[in-house]
């Protein structure tokens, strides 16, 4: 019962929980990092661990935390979190950082991450919580490494810069889409990814907030 | 999951538990920040060395991406690649400071005033499209007339003559020494060779204290003025070309090509 239900806190963020194409949260990184499959992938992994660090210490002192502060303890654990991983990217990675730039740095105000400590790890046990974490961020993972795979092949014809196709300017057949590499290309499949997911599962079809009223006597038309 | 009721906290606990949070994380990036600047730093610099050296391939027509250049440690002493050294964090200017990382340069061979050397050394390489080396890139320097000379000196793949002698940092006097870096003074280096045909390194510079006679072909003339910066040069470039230099690693290139 209990693996079970460790199981699920671990699962259910994939799909049927997904923080980025059922919660819409997190696009501002997905759409920055996902040009191609190494930095989306190498983001991925920074955010599992500060998600998954983040939410087991919070969860750790969530009985000592006074309400009115918790916001701001909650954020100086994730930040200090994100600095040390972004050290240690400058130190080991510095190519990869460079081209990640900033959006390491904006981890701290990735929604997910202040998200999961203030939904789930407040509230529940150390374990669950970094197990929350974990699969949080490997949903976050999952539709990043499927966009940057899409982008990279389609926009330079090449995945974790192994050249595939190779491109019309070489003497090749195939014509990279510039599009794929631009910002709105990760509007288009992050949104193709979230429609096919609610073709699969209609539950996750949120029900219109507003409707239009219906035309009524007096209405001057 | 039940989610459990969170309950209230005294003022006293609260505090404690905001400040224990506080101190720990600021230890914790503290201890981080620190530990990792110096290989920080060592990446800063290499790109920023990187980034020299591709304005010096551009100004000679060569123009290169940073994914183009091979970086390559060589042990100076036996002339070979060794892989135990990381090419990306390698810095020839702290490892010459460190006693077990650098070598004194005997009194007599330090004709370029540099004192130390560190054991290793970065060199690059530019290859053709058919993989041979076509430029091998040296770092050089050395004392001038009041500052050190650090240059990149670029040389034909076959190792036998000089593609460019590009300065990239020094502290000359302006308008004299720092001529070596006009391009008029640049460009007589292109295609000086070497080696005489015996093999004797015959590359300098002639100044009105010793001319170049018999072997002008292998010499450039210096800057009238400039005497001091460009004798500075010709010793750099005799030094680092070299039994105690390079000498050895342009032997074993020679004799991977033949």
């Amino acid at each position: 019962m209990m693996a079970n239900n460790y199981w699920k806190v671990l699962t259910r963020p994939l799909i049927d929980d997904n923080p980025l194409t059922l919660q819409i949260l997190g696009i501002c990184s997905a759409l920055a990092v996902t040009t191609s499959l190494d930095t989306a992938l190498v983001m991925s992994v920074v955010v599992i661990c500060v998600l998954a660090l983040s939410n087991g210490a919070i969860s750790l002192i969530r009985h000592g935390l006074p309400r009115s502060v918790r916001i701001i303890v909650q954020i100086t654990i994730i930040a200090s979190l994100v600095i040390i991983v972004d050290q240690i990217l400058q130190a080991y990675a510095f190519e990869l950082s460079k081209r990640l730039s900033v959006f390491v740095g904006l981890i701290i105000t990735n929604c997910i991450v202040l998200g999961r400590a203030e939904g789930f790890a407040m509230h529940n046990g150390v374990w669950p919580s970094v197990l929350d974490g974990i699969g949080n961020g490997l949903g976050y993972a999952l539709v990043l490494v499927i966009v940057g795979a899409i982008r990279e092949f389609f926009g330079k014809g090449s995945l974790l810069n192994v050249q595939i196709l190779i491109p019309a300017s070489q003497g090749g057949a195939f014509e990279p889409l510039h599009l794929m590499l631009l910002p709105p290309s990760a509007f288009f499949i992050i949104g193709g990814i979230i429609w096919f997911i609610r073709r699969k599962q209609p539950r996750q079809v949120e029900k219109p907030e507003f409707s239009l009223r219906p035309e009524q006597v007096g209405d001057s038309r | 999951m039940v989610s459990e009721q969170v309950k209230p906290v005294s003022a006293a606990r609260a505090l404690t538990v905001v400040l224990v949070v506080a101190f720990i994380c600021a230890l914790l990036v503290s201890v981080v920040a620190v530990s990792l600047r110096p290989l920080q730093q060592a990446n800063l610099e290499a790109e920023r060395i990187a980034k020299l050296l591709l304005g010096a391939l551009a100004d000679i027509g060569q123009a290169q991406t940073l994914e183009n250049l091979e970086a390559r440690i060589v042990e100076l002493s036996s002339g070979r690649y060794d892989a135990t050294q990381n090419v990306a964090t390698f810095n020839a200017e702290v490892a010459a400071g460190r006693p077990a990382s650098s070598v004194v340069i005997p009194a007599e061979l330090d004709i370029a005033g540099i004192k130390r050397r560190a054991r290793h050394a970065r060199v690059y390489l530019v290859r053709d499209s058919s993989d041979a080396i076509e430029l091998i890139i040296l770092p050089v320097w050395g004392r001038g007339y009041q500052s050190t000379l650090r240059a990149w000196l670029v040389l034909d793949g076959d190792t036998r003559s000089v593609r460019a002698l590009k300065f990239y940092q020094h502290g000359e006097t302006p308008g004299v020494g720092t001529r070596i870096e006009e391009p008029e003074w640049e460009a007589k280096w292109h295609g000086i060779p070497l080696y005489d045909d015996e093999g004797v390194l015959r590359i300098g510079v002639n100044s009105h204290m010793g001319g170049g006679g018999i072997y002008s072909a292998y010499r450039v003339d210096g800057i009238s003025g400039a005497t001091r910066t460009t004798q500075g040069v010709d010793r750099l470039l005799r030094f680092w070309l070299g039994e105690f230099g390079f000498g050895p690693y342009l032997q074993q290139v020679r004799e991977a090509g033949a």
